[in-house]
C-alpha cells in the first residue's frame, strides 16, 4: 500500500464509515417506524442524540466506566480501520472482541443490578456469537487460502456462490452483534424493558455518547464482513447490504425477544449445523 | 461559539429523553402521559424517547401528588439526572397537591420537593398539552443555555 491509499483507509474508516453507519441507524429507525404507521424521527436523528450525550454531565458512578468506554472505542475504530486496510480477518476480529469485553467489564464494575444483569447477558451473547464469526472466517479460508482480506477481492466469482449457507450464519451472528430482536436481550434501544438499558445502564453522557459511536464503528465492520460476500461487483456490494439489513429491520420488527437459553441454543444449532455443511461440500466439491 | 458547541445546543432540543416518575397518582396523568408515546401521537418524530434510567435522561415527567413517602425517591431520581435537565410537574396533583392537598400525608406539590421549570395544569392533561410543555422546557433549556 502507498502513503496515498493509507490516507483514504484512514479517513474511510475514521470518518466515513461510522458517519455512514449513522445513516443508516437514522434509516433504520425510520423504516422501523414506516413499518408501525408512524412518522418517525429525522434521519440525523442518532447524530443529534449523540452530540446532545456529549453536551451533558458527566456523573460517573466508578472511574472504570470512563476507561472501559474508550477502550471499546478504540477497539471499534482500530477494527474497522483494520478492515478498511484489507488486513487479516481473524486480528480484525479479535481486536473487535477485546472492546465488546471491555463493554462488560465498564458495566461488572458497578453494583447497580441492571447493569450486572446486562453484564452477563452481554457475555453471552458474545459467547454465542464469536464461535459463528470465527466460523464463517474458517469458510472464508478455505475458499481463498488466506485470512487476508485483500485475497478476498482477488476472486473472480462472489463469495456468496461458495458459501451460501455460511452468510446465513453470518446474518444470525449479525442479528446479534446489531442488538436486534429477537436477540435483544442484554441491551436495546427501547430502552422501557425488564433491565431498564441492560450493560448500558450505568454509562452516562459523553461516556454513553461514546459507546454509541462505537456501535456505528461496529455496524460499519459488520456489514463490511457482510459486502465481502459479493466483493466481485460495487452494484452487487450495495444490493447485498440493502438486503441484508432490510432483513434485519423487517426480523427486528416482527420478533419478541427470546430468552439467552433460546439464543444460544438456536445460534448454535443452526450455525454449527450450517457451517459444517458448507465447509464438508467446500471440501468436497 | 464553535460550530460544535452551536450543534451540541441544537442537540438538546432535538433529542429530549423523557423519564416519567408517578409519586402516587389515580393514574388519569399517567394514562395521558404514556398515550404521548403511542403511535397516535408519536413523540419519536420530535425525537423524543420514554427512558426507564434517570442517567439518561433529559426532561423528567412528575405526576401525582408528592407525599412524605415518595419525596425521598423524587428527590433521589432528579439528582440522578445529569445536567442540563427539565422539570416539568404534569395535572393538577403535581402542580399543589389537587385534592389531596389537606391530607395530613402529603407534602403539597412537585416544587416542594425539586425546583420545577414548566407545569402542566389539567386533571388529567390532554396529551397535546404535555407535549406542548416539553417543546416549552426545551425552549427554556435553550433560553438557559444563552446566559
Amino acid at each position: 500500500m502507498n502513503s496515498v491509499n493509507v490516507f483514504l483507509a484512514l479517513i474511510v474508516g475514521l470518518v466515513l464509515a461510522p458517519a455512514a453507519s449513522g445513516l443508516i441507524a437514522g434509516v433504520d429507525r425510520r423504516i422501523t417506524a414506516r413499518l408501525q404507521s408512524r412518522l418517525g424521527p429525522p434521519i440525523l436523528q442518532p447524530f443529534y442524540d449523540v452530540f446532545k450525550l456529549f453536551g451533558k454531565e458527566r456523573l460517573l458512578s466508578n472511574y472504570w466506566l470512563a476507561f472501559c468506554s474508550f477502550v471499546y472505542l478504540v477497539a471499534a475504530a482500530t477494527a474497522t480501520v483494520l478492515f478498511f486496510f484489507q488486513s487479516d480477518l481473524l486480528l480484525i476480529f479479535f481486536v473487535q472482541a477485546v472492546g465488546s469485553v471491555f463493554l462488560v467489564v465498564g458495566a461488572l464494575t458497578v453494583p447497580s443490578p441492571y447493569s450486572q444483569v446486562g453484564a452477563h447477558r452481554e457475555l453471552l451473547q458474545i459467547l454465542t456469537y464469536e464461535p459463528l464469526l470465527v466460523l464463517v472466517i474458517v469458510g472464508i479460508y478455505m475458499v481463498t487460502g488466506s485470512f487476508k482480506v485483500s485475497a478476498i477481492y482477488e476472486l473472480n466469482t462472489p463469495l456468496l456462490f461458495h458459501l451460501p449457507l455460511m452468510f446465513l450464519v453470518l446474518g444470525y451472528a449479525l442479528t446479534i452483534k446489531l442488538r436486534k430482536s429477537p436477540f435483544d436481550i442484554s441491551a436495546s434501544h427501547h430502552a422501557h424493558q425488564e433491565i431498564v438499558r441492560g450493560v448500558y445502564t450505568e454509562y452516562v453522557g459523553p461516556y454513553l455518547g461514546i459507546i454509541e459511536v462505537a456501535h456505528w464503528f461496529e455496524i460499519a465492520l459488520v456489514l463490511g464482513l457482510v459486502s465481502l460476500f459479493w466483493s466481485t461487483s460495487v452494484i452487487g456490494i450495495i444490493l447485498l447490504l440493502m438486503i441484508t439489513y432490510f432483513v434485519e429491520i423487517l426480523v427486528d420488527n416482527s420478533t419478541s425477544r427470546m430468552t439467552w437459553k433460546w439464543m444460544l441454543g438456536s445460534a448454535w444449532a443452526v450455525g454449527l449445523s450450517f457451517s459444517v455443511i458448507n465447509l464438508v461440500w467446500l471440501h468436497y466439491r | 461559539m464553535n460550530p460544535i458547541s452551536e450543534f451540541i445546543k441544537k442537540s438538546r432540543i432535538k433529542s429530549p429523553w423523557v423519564l416519567h416518575f408517578d409519586c402516587g397518582s389515580c393514574n388519569g396523568c399517567d394514562i395521558e402521559t404514556l398515550a404521548v408515546l403511542t403511535p397516535v401521537y408519536d413523540v419519536e418524530r420530535f425525537g423524543i424517547i420514554n427512558v426507564g434510567n434517570p442517567k439518561h435522561a433529559d426532561v423528567f415527567l412528575v405526576t401525582g401528588t408528592v407525599n412524605h413517602r415518595n419525596k425521598k425517591v423524587l428527590k433521589n431520581l432528579y439528582d440522578q439526572i445529569p445536567d442540563p435537565k427539565a422539570v416539568i410537574a404534569i395535572g393538577a396533583c403535581g402542580l399543589s397537591g389537587g385534592v389531596f392537598r389537606e391530607a395530613p400525608n402529603v407534602v403539597g406539590g412537585v416544587d416542594k420537593v425539586i425546583p420545577v421549570d414548566v407545569y402542566v395544569p389539567g386533571c388529567p392533561p390532554k396529551p397535546e398539552a404535555i407535549i406542548d410543555g416539553v417543546v416549552k422546557a426545551l425552549e427554556l433549556f435553550a433560553a438557559k443555555q444563552e446566559q
